[in-house]
């Protein structure tokens, strides 16, 4: 999986989370829970939709990894290459 | 023969909208069946039948503003004859049966209103979006979109939010429908005003209803920039929940002596154990450690009867435990849904009916029998940093639990200072139903059950 194609299922699965956020215009760097205001309800079905499309587990201790939606690609691209 | 009326969605409502009709007359509906849309001024709701029959006639045209007890539909018990479609009621006849205000048109209709104005007497379809997920059917009605306008292009043809704005964009416009009223003659066939792709955008940033924007030519940024909001848009809404808060709150202060009881418990052990649980699931069947508190309430509230009920007059005890959970919403309010029968569910069970009720009551989306007032009611700032949270009790409830942050913090373990993950718990009671004693009780029952998951 490329960058782009992994960035295209982190925005999916924040949108079916929140749809409000214009994933066009997000800023990438931007922490889901602090900046975006997710809560950890929100957080976690943004997750599981990752974790589902992708079809791998993504155990808690990683969950900080897909704070952004940067950071979130780089694990995707790293999991999905695996 | 049955009417079916505008329900009192919570003890802070004194007035409904009628958004959409979910039946036409002749047909037949069956109890918990949901029949009607109401919009209050916290979010749409979704109101089931409590009676079996075939609705004969509806009474009120969805975008009627009524106050609760006015009739809005006739249901017929199954064999009583079926009644045709009927012209719109008269004014006088839906005044029964007991004196009401005359209806008062929405000023200028919301988007949801738009999709389809017609004539009383035209039976409207059943379920229109019978298969959508709640949030792409709202989407759906803000742009006036129907199902065949929007062609899908999820799994199986399921429409996405992206057909939608898509569909939305090449339709060139948003439905503008005329007021509509049960008194008044059928609208006018809606009109479709152009509307930039920019301006939308903004209007969708700013929570503009572009349907109250009035503009010769085609509707642009600068028009959506300097729009001030007059009608019932989403900006209105929030500020009717806030009017509905402070009513039901100031109530609360007005009738209810609060005490308070506080407690900071260590659950380090108790958050390791819920790593241990969660580890060998996957993430959509993970528990968060909110449903750990709202588990230890429904312990607490079986040990402490005399705290999980409702107060009229006198203290009356409920069965179940019907939990109530405060929940913010996207636009800034809040709304408290309960969790029927609560005690019947595990942590697992929990989870699931708290997703599906959060999901749900962010989207606007809730069942009438839900905003029932709960018998206890759980508030939680775990996610965000204050240490503790004084609540204030919803009536006619005679108990909260207000959940702090969880975080590490100085704590006392076997005589030595250590740095343990704690929460600070309060418990806000009504002292015409119980005393302190019943409180420290019930906060002691809490605090066994959270520290000892394996029991949970």
């Amino acid at each position: 999986m490329n960058d782009t194609q992994a960035r295209e299922l982190v925005l999916n699965a924040l949108a079916d989370v929140a749809p409000e956020i214009d994933t066009a215009t997000f800023d990438p760097d931007t922490s889901l829970r602090d900046g975006a205001e997710l809560d950890s309800m929100d957080f976690l079905a943004y997750v599981s939709g990752v974790s589902e499309v992708l079809d791998i587990d993504v155990p808690e201790d990683d969950y900080s990894r897909l704070d952004t939606v940067n950071s979130a690609v780089a694990y995707v691209v790293e999991k999905a290459g695996a | 023969m049955g009417m079916f009326l505008m329900p009192s969605l919570g003890a802070d409502m004194d007035e409904g909208t009628l958004l959409e009709w979910m039946v036409a007359p002749g047909d037949e509906v069956k109890k918990g069946q949901v029949v009607a849309v109401i919009d209050t001024a916290k979010s749409a709701i979704d109101v089931e039948v409590f009676e079996s029959g075939v609705v004969a006639e509806l009474m009120i045209e969805p975008g009627t503003l009524v106050p609760v007890g006015t009739p809005l539909a006739r249901i017929e018990a199954q064999g009583a004859g079926k009644a045709a479609a009927e012209p719109a009621a008269e004014p006088e006849l839906a005044a029964e049966p007991k004196p009401v205000p005359e209806p008062v048109p929405m000023p200028a209709a919301e988007p949801e209103l738009a999709a389809e104005p017609k004539p009383a007497a035209e039976p409207v379809p059943a379920d229109p979006l019978p298969h959508l997920a709640p949030p792409i059917r709202h989407l759906m009605h803000q742009f006036g979109l129907k199902p065949g306008d929007v062609r899908g292009s999820g799994p199986g043809g399921q429409i996405t939010r992206k057909d939608v704005l898509a569909a939305a964009g090449e339709s060139g416009g948003i439905t503008v429908a005329a007021p509509v009223s049960n008194i008044a003659p059928p609208p006018a066939p809606p009109s479709r005003p152009r509307v930039t792709p920019r301006a939308r955008r903004l209007a969708q940033q700013r929570g503009v209803d572009l349907s109250a924007l009035q503009a010769k030519g085609p509707v642009t940024g600068a028009d959506v920039e300097s729009f001030t909001p007059k009608a019932k848009t989403p900006v209105d809404r929030s500020a009717a929940m806030r009017k509905a808060t402070a009513a039901l709150m100031s109530r609360a202060a007005r009738e209810i002596p609060h005490y308070y009881v506080v407690n900071t418990f260590d659950i380090t052990d108790t958050l390791a154990w819920l790593r241990e649980f969660n580890a060998g699931r996957k993430p959509r069947d993970r528990v968060l450690p909110a449903v750990l508190f709202l588990r230890a309430t429904v312990l607490a509230a079986q040990a402490v009867p005399e705290m999980n009920g409702t107060w009229k007059d006198e203290f009356v005890a409920s069965a179940g435990v019907d939990l109530g959970v405060a929940v913010a919403t996207r636009s800034g309010g809040l709304v408290t849904p309960r969790i029927m029968d609560a005690q019947k569910l595990d942590l697992g069970g929990l989870m699931a009916q708290l997703t599906d009720l959060v999901k749900r009551a962010k989207a606007g989306r809730l069942k009438a029998s839900e905003l029932q007032p709960g018998s206890i009611t759980v508030s939680s700032l775990a996610d965000n940093g204050p240490d503790l949270l004084y609540g204030v009790i919803y009536p006619p409830q005679v108990a909260l639990v207000g959940v702090g942050g969880v975080g590490p913090r100085p704590f006392v373990v076997d005589g030595e200072l250590a740095v343990r993950t704690t929460a600070t718990v309060t418990v806000s009671a009504d002292h015409r139903a119980t005393d302190g004693r019943t409180g420290a009780r019930f906060l002691t029952a809490f605090g066994k059950a959270l520290t000892h998951p394996e029991e949970l």
